[in-house]
């Protein structure tokens, strides 16, 4: 009786449903992931990973069931929310950077509209976070100057400066060219060694062999397999998983 | 021609001048709370903007500037001056200030329409990253979304505010002495000149709006947000 509580996981989700008008995008997702753990959601487009990822921080809203992180219910809109959102680190696809903004103010922006700091050692944290990701030579430019994979990094500092609890990948390198994508990659793969919980929806097998602790593998807005990578790279249980691997492993 | 050492076209010009100001600094104002009240998330906010919006952008603007004289002044008694009313200047600056108050309530309708179109122009994501980030509904709008909305429609607020310069002249309804009072007046009294008077007060307006148009062009495309 005296065992202490269990620590609740990063994230929650059980019995979540999703509509976009008729269409049933997530169908009774019942997902945990526990603290520090790396989680690869795979899947053909259309299986609703994306929006599984963009529920989380409540991006998009759900229908049903409920979403957790570190323990607590995902609020309705407001401050909660706003609250929440700041541990919550999301990086999109399409990177998402304040157009309007140098790198480093996209940088420093959060942390001191929201945490409150001090425009000095935001600054500094600021450049700490551009030189850990490779970019502390551009902290002036804007970000329509950067290479998509230079501004993806970008995007990466500015999730990590709020000191996000858990990380979210919305398929980070699907809109890069194709020689900038590892840059990216090794930057997550750091983080993940580090042992950031990170939840990444991506295309990148190789990631998820070398980087990730677990995949989930969606299809038709249903996880159908959750499994370690060598599990699901070698022995794939479902069929669709099998015709899903079987159409992108022999590349 | 003594039409010009006659009148004083000037001061006239300098009323002109000082009523769009006011009014165009007002309107701006006005204008994005309008805006940030009609892209709220509540729905009241929402609601009340857009009645607001559709209801006085399609008032006849010389209904709005009678209405703040004879509706606010002679019947609620709102007085916007701090002069006295035995003050011999107490009409001609309340009317002036009941004539601003007129032109921003009319004016912010078309800034605010205009800046919800340049809201359109600025992609969600700009948005969705800054409320992951953590950042409030007002934070958004006011550090992200706006700042880039206003750099995307200097044009057309600039035809708003050439708009703004000439609707003043309705403050002659009122007895604002303004540049149309002043041609009246002018043609009044000499309307054997009466086509160099209508020259003089048009090229009058033609000097304080194409400057503002070149201007506001150039900063335009200097301040556009590269994406």
């Amino acid at each position: 009786m005296t065992a202490a509580a269990p620590t609740p996981p990063m994230i929650r989700m059980a019995g979540v449903d999703k509509f976009f008008g008729p269409l049933h995008v997530l169908k009774g997702i019942n997902i945990e992931v526990p603290k520090g753990q790396v989680v690869v959601v795979l899947g053909p487009s259309g299986s609703g990973k994306s929006t599984l990822c963009r529920t989380i921080n409540r991006l998009e809203p759900i229908d049903t069931g409920d979403i957790e992180v570190d323990g607590d219910r995902l609020p309705e809109e407001g401050k909660a929310l706003a609250a929440l959102r700041a541990d919550v680190g999301m990086v999109f696809q399409q990177f998402n950077l304040f157009a309007h903004k140098t790198i480093i103010e996209n940088v420093m922006l959060a942390p001191m509209k929201v945490r409150g700091m001090k425009e000095p050692e935001a600054r500094k944290l600021a450049q700490q976070l551009l030189d850990r990701v490779g970019i502390a030579n551009q902290a002036d430019k804007y970000p329509a100057q950067l290479s998509g994979g230079q501004q993806q990094r970008v995007a990466i500092a500015r999730a990590l400066a709020m000191k996000p609890k858990v990380m979210l990948f919305d398929e980070p390198t699907s809109a890069l060219d194709p020689e900038m994508v590892n840059e990216v990659l090794d930057v997550m793969t750091t983080l993940a060694k580090e042992g950031m919980t990170m939840l990444v929806v991506t295309h990148e097998m190789g990631f998820a062999r070398k980087a990730a602790d677990r995949v989930v593998f969606m299809a038709d807005g249903e996880i159908v397999e959750d499994s370690t990578p060598e599990e699901f790279f070698t022995a794939p249980s479902s069929d669709r998983a099998k015709d899903f691997l079987g159409k992108i492993l022999p590349h | 021609m003594d039409l010009l050492s006659k009148y004083d076209v000037l001061g006239a010009f300098w009323v002109t001048v000082q009523l769009t100001f006011y009014s165009a600094v007002g309107a701006l104002i006005w204008g994005t709370i309008l805006a940030g009240m009609r892209v709220s998330p509540v729905p009241l906010m929402r609601g009340i903007g857009t009645v607001y919006v559709n209801v006085v952008r399609n008032t006849p603007l010389t209904l709005i500037i009678m209405g703040t004289s004879l509706g606010l002044y002679s019947t609620l008694g709102v007085v916007l001056t701090t002069k006295s009313d035995k003050d011999l200047l107490f009409l001609p600056s309340n009317n002036f200030w009941l004539a601003v108050l007129g032109f921003v309530a009319y004016t912010g309708t078309f800034v605010c329409e205009s800046l919800r179109s340049g809201i359109n122009t600025v992609p969600v994501g700009q948005a969705e990253a800054a409320r992951a980030l953590g950042l409030k509904f007002t934070q958004t709008l006011g550090i992200i979304v706006l700042p880039q909305a206003f750099r995307a429609v200097i044009a057309p607020l600039a035809s708003v505010l050439i708009a703004l310069t000439k609707n003043t002249t309705v403050a002659s309804a009122i007895g604002v002495a303004e540049a149309a009072v002043l041609m009246s007046k002018m043609i009044e009294f000499d309307s054997q000149y009466l086509f160099l008077i209508f020259g003089i007060i048009a090229l009058g307006f033609v000097i304080l709006t194409l400057p503002t148009g070149l201007f506001l062009g150039a900063v335009a495309k200097k301040v556009a947000v590269k994406r």
